[in-house]
C-alpha cells in the first residue's frame, strides 16, 4: 500500500499552552486536600460532578443531537445502584461504581430502542418520561425507603475510610478522577472514527447519512456512552451525601435544568464549553443563589438569552474569535511535500 | 363490578382534559414543528390568571374564560412573534431550550408572586353535582362538563383547520413555509396565530383542570408530559386521535390507581411506553416523523 503525502495531527501552538495549562491546574487540584478546607473541598467535588455531566450532556445533545431533557433519569439511577449494590449485595462501595456504570449502561440500551423511535423535539419529552418512570419505580422500593428515601448505614460509610477526613479525601480525588476520566473518555471518542463521524453529524446530519455514515448507529454508541458517564457520576454524587429520595435523584431542576445551562451558556457542541460553563454558573450560584426563586427565573433568562445572540456560548465567541482550543481535537493536515500549506478542518 | 365501571367511566372522562393539553401541543408541532416544553406552566399561569379574574372581579371561574381566553391568546401571538419565531429554523436545539428556559421562568415567576401553597378554583355547587345512571354508578357533572368541553373544542379546531382561509393558511403553512410565504401569507403572522389558537385551548383546560383538582406553581411538567403521552398514543397529527389518546391515559391511569394509589402517574406512563414499542406511530397516524 501507497504510503500517504500527507499527516494528520491534532496538536498546535493553542492547544499546547492550554493542555500545559490544564495540566498544571489539575496538579493544584489533586493537591487540594493539602490546602483547601472542608467545605471547598465539598464545592468543588460538586463542581467536578457538574463539569462531569454537562460534558456527558454536551456530547448526546451538541455533537449527536439527541438532545436529552432525562438526564437525571441516569443519575438517579446511578444514586439508587449505589445504595442497591451496597445496602443489598454487599459490594464494597468503591467497587460498585464502575459497576454501577456498567449496569446503567445496559439499562440504557432498552431505553435507547423504545425512546429512539421518537424523533427531535418529541425525543427531549420521551426521555423526560422515562426519568419520571424510573423516579416513580424508585419511590415503590421500599427497602431502600420508598418515597421518602434513605441513609447510607454507618457500617458502609465507615468501610469507604476509617476516619471522616480521609474519607472525604478519598471521595474528593474520586470526584476529580472521575471527571477527568469522564473528559478524556469524550476527547478519545472524539478523536476516533465516530468522532469524524458525530462532527459530521452535528454539523449536518443529512449530509453526514449520505456520506455513508451509520447514523443511528452512532447515536446509539453515544447514548449508551453518556449513560455508563452520567450514572457514574451520579452514584459518587450520592456517595458525598451519603442521603437518596427518590425527589432529589431524579429532580429535573439538579441534574438537566443547571446542566444543559451549564452547557448553553459555556458553548454547545465544543468540549471546552462545559468547563467554561460551570466556572460561570457556580460563580453566579455563589454570588445570588440567595435569591431563591429570583436566582432561577434569572438562569433561564440568561440562557434563552445566550441561544438568541450567541448560540456558541461564551467559549464559542472566544474560540471563534481567536482560533484557541484547550483540547486537542481539531485535524490539521500537513502535506508530505508542502508542510506550510496546511489545511485545518475541524 | 360497578367499582370498575366508575373507574373506566371517570378515566374516559378525564381523558377529555388530556386531550385538551394534547390539543394544544399537537397543533403548534403540526404548524410550526415546534414543541413547547413550557406547554404545561402556561396552562399553570391561565388557571393563576383565572383564579386573579375570578377573585378581583368576583366571577365564576367557568365566567372567567371570557377573560382568560382572550388574554392567554394575545400573550401566545406575543410570545411567537416576539420570541419563539427567532427561534424557529433547521437547528433542534434553540427551539427546545428557548422553551425549556421558558419554563423555568414561568415557574419561578409564579412562585415568587404565589408561593408554593396550593389553591383551587372555586366553581360553587357544580363542583359536587352528579347525575345517576344506575345505581352506584353516577356522572360528575363537572366532569362530564369538561369531557363536552373537549369534543367540542376538538371538533371546532377541526373545522378551523379544514373548513376555514385560516385552516388553510395553518395547512399550507405547516406543508412548506417558503411556498406559503410566496403566495402571499405571512408566515410569521401565521405562526403567531397558531400559538395564540394553542394557548386559548391551554386556557379552557387550565380553568377546567383549576376547577377539578388543587394547583400549585410545580405542576406544570407534569402536565405537558400527560399532553404529550396523548399526543403519541393518539397518533401524530390527529387531533380526534389525542382525544383517543387522552381517553387511553385516563383509564390506564384510573386502573392504576384503583390497583395502588401510587400506581397512577405510573399506569399512564407505561401505557404510553406499551405504545411506543408496540405501535409506535399512535393509534391513529396521519403524519409520519
Amino acid at each position: 500500500m501507497k504510503a500517504p503525502a500527507f499527516k494528520v495531527y491534532f496538536t498546535d501552538r493553542a492547544s499546547r499552552i492550554g493542555g500545559s495549562v490544564f495540566a498544571l491546574m489539575l496538579v493544584a487540584l489533586v493537591l487540594a486536600p493539602f490546602w483547601a478546607d472542608r467545605q471547598d473541598l465539598r464545592l468543588l467535588a460538586e463542581i467536578y460532578a457538574y463539569v462531569a455531566l454537562a460534558s456527558a450532556w454536551n456530547l448526546l445533545a451538541g455533537y449527536a443531537g439527541l438532545v436529552s431533557i432525562g438526564q437525571q433519569a441516569y443519575v438517579g439511577l446511578g444514586g439508587y445502584l449505589l445504595f442497591a449494590l451496597t445496602m443489598l449485595a454487599g459490594v464494597p462501595p468503591l467497587w460498585s461504581i464502575p459497576l454501577v456504570g456498567v449496569i446503567a449502561a445496559v439499562v440504557s440500551i432498552p431505553v435507547a430502542a423504545l425512546v429512539f423511535r421518537l424523533r427531535g423535539h418529541y425525543f427531549a419529552i420521551g426521555t423526560w418520561v422515562v426519568a419520571e418512570v424510573f423516579r416513580l419505580l424508585a419511590s415503590q422500593v421500599s427497602v431502600l425507603g420508598g418515597g421518602s428515601g434513605t441513609s447510607l448505614p454507618v457500617g458502609i460509610v465507615l468501610s469507604i475510610a476509617a476516619s471522616r477526613q480521609e474519607r472525604e479525601f478519598l471521595v474528593y480525588w474520586i470526584a476529580l478522577g472521575l471527571a477527568v476520566l469522564v473528559l478524556a473518555l469524550i476527547v478519545a471518542l472524539l478523536r476516533s472514527r465516530y468522532g469524524l463521524a458525530l462532527t459530521a453529524i452535528r454539523d449536518n446530519e443529512v449530509a453526514a447519512r449520505s456520506s455513508g455514515i451509520g447514523v443511528t448507529r452512532v447515536k446509539f454508541v453515544v447514548y449508551v456512552t453518556t449513560a455508563f458517564c452520567t450514572a457514574m457520576v451520579g452514584a459518587v454524587i450520592y456517595l458525598q451525601k451519603l442521603r437518596i429520595s427518590p425527589d432529589g435523584a431524579f429532580s429535573t431542576n439538579d441534574w438537566t435544568a443547571f446542566v444543559i445551562f451549564i452547557a448553553v451558556i459555556g458553548g454547545v457542541g465544543r468540549i471546552e464549553g462545559p468547563i467554561i460553563g460551570t466556572a460561570i454558573f457556580f460563580l453566579l450560584r455563589q454570588l445570588f443563589s440567595d435569591l431563591g426563586s429570583l436566582y432561577l427565573l434569572m438562569l433561564g433568562a440568561v440562557a434563552i438569552a445566550i441561544m438568541l445572540f450567541a448560540p456558541r456560548g461564551v467559549w464559542g465567541l472566544l474560540a471563534d474569535r481567536f482560533g484557541l482550543q484547550i483540547f486537542p481535537l481539531q485535524r490539521r493536515i500537513a502535506l508530505a511535500d508542502h508542510p506550510a500549506k496546511a489545511g485545518r478542518t475541524e | 363490578m360497578t367499582e370498575w365501571i366508575n373507574v373506566i367511566i371517570q378515566g374516559v372522562l378525564i381523558g377529555g382534559l388530556y386531550a385538551m393539553f394534547a390539543a394544544g401541543l399537537s397543533l403548534i408541532f403540526g404548524i410550526m414543528r415546534l414543541v413547547n416544553i413550557a406547554h404545561g406552566d402556561l396552562i399553570v399561569l391561565a388557571a393563576y390568571i383565572a383564579l386573579v379574574v375570578s377573585t378581583t372581579l368576583g366571577l365564576n371561574p367557568i365566567a372567567s374564560l371570557v377573560i382568560v381566553v382572550p388574554l392567554m391568546a394575545a400573550i401566545g401571538y406575543v410570545l411567537q412573534r416576539a420570541l419563539l419565531n427567532r427561534t424557529l429554523g433547521d437547528d433542534l436545539l434553540p427551539p427546545l431550550l428557548v422553551t425549556f428556559g421558558l419554563s423555568v421562568i414561568i415557574q419561578n415567576a409564579l412562585l415568587e408572586i404565589f408561593t408554593a401553597d396550593s389553591v383551587r378554583l372555586q366553581a360553587g355547587a357544580i363542583e359536587v353535582a352528579s347525575i345517576p345512571i344506575v345505581p352506584g354508578i353516577s356522572i360528575g357533572v363537572l366532569p362530564l362538563l369538561q369531557f363536552v368541553a373537549a369534543v367540542a373544542v376538538i371538533g371546532g379546531m377541526q373545522v378551523l383547520f379544514y373548513r376555514t382561509a385560516l385552516g388553510r393558511a395553518f395547512r399550507a403553512t405547516s406543508d412548506d413555509p417558503a411556498v406559503a410565504q410566496l403566495m402571499g401569507l405571512d408566515v410569521r403572522h401565521v405562526f403567531g396565530l397558531g400559538m395564540a389558537l394553542s394557548l386559548a385551548v391551554v386556557a379552557i383546560a387550565g380553568v377546567l383542570l383549576a376547577i377539578r383538582t388543587n394547583f400549585d406553581p410545580s405542576i406544570g411538567p407534569a402536565r405537558l408530559i400527560f399532553g404529550f403521552e396523548a399526543v403519541i398514543i393518539g397518533g401524530l397529527g390527529s387531533l380526534w386521535g389525542t382525544l383517543a389518546g387522552g381517553i387511553v391515559l385516563g383509564v390506564a391511569q384510573g386502573i392504576g390507581a384503583q390497583l395502588d394509589p401510587g400506581w397512577q402517574v405510573l399506569a399512564g406512563h407505561l401505557a404510553f411506553l406499551i405504545v411506543l414499542a408496540v405501535r409506535p406511530e399512535g393509534l391513529f397516524p396521519k403524519v409520519r416523523g
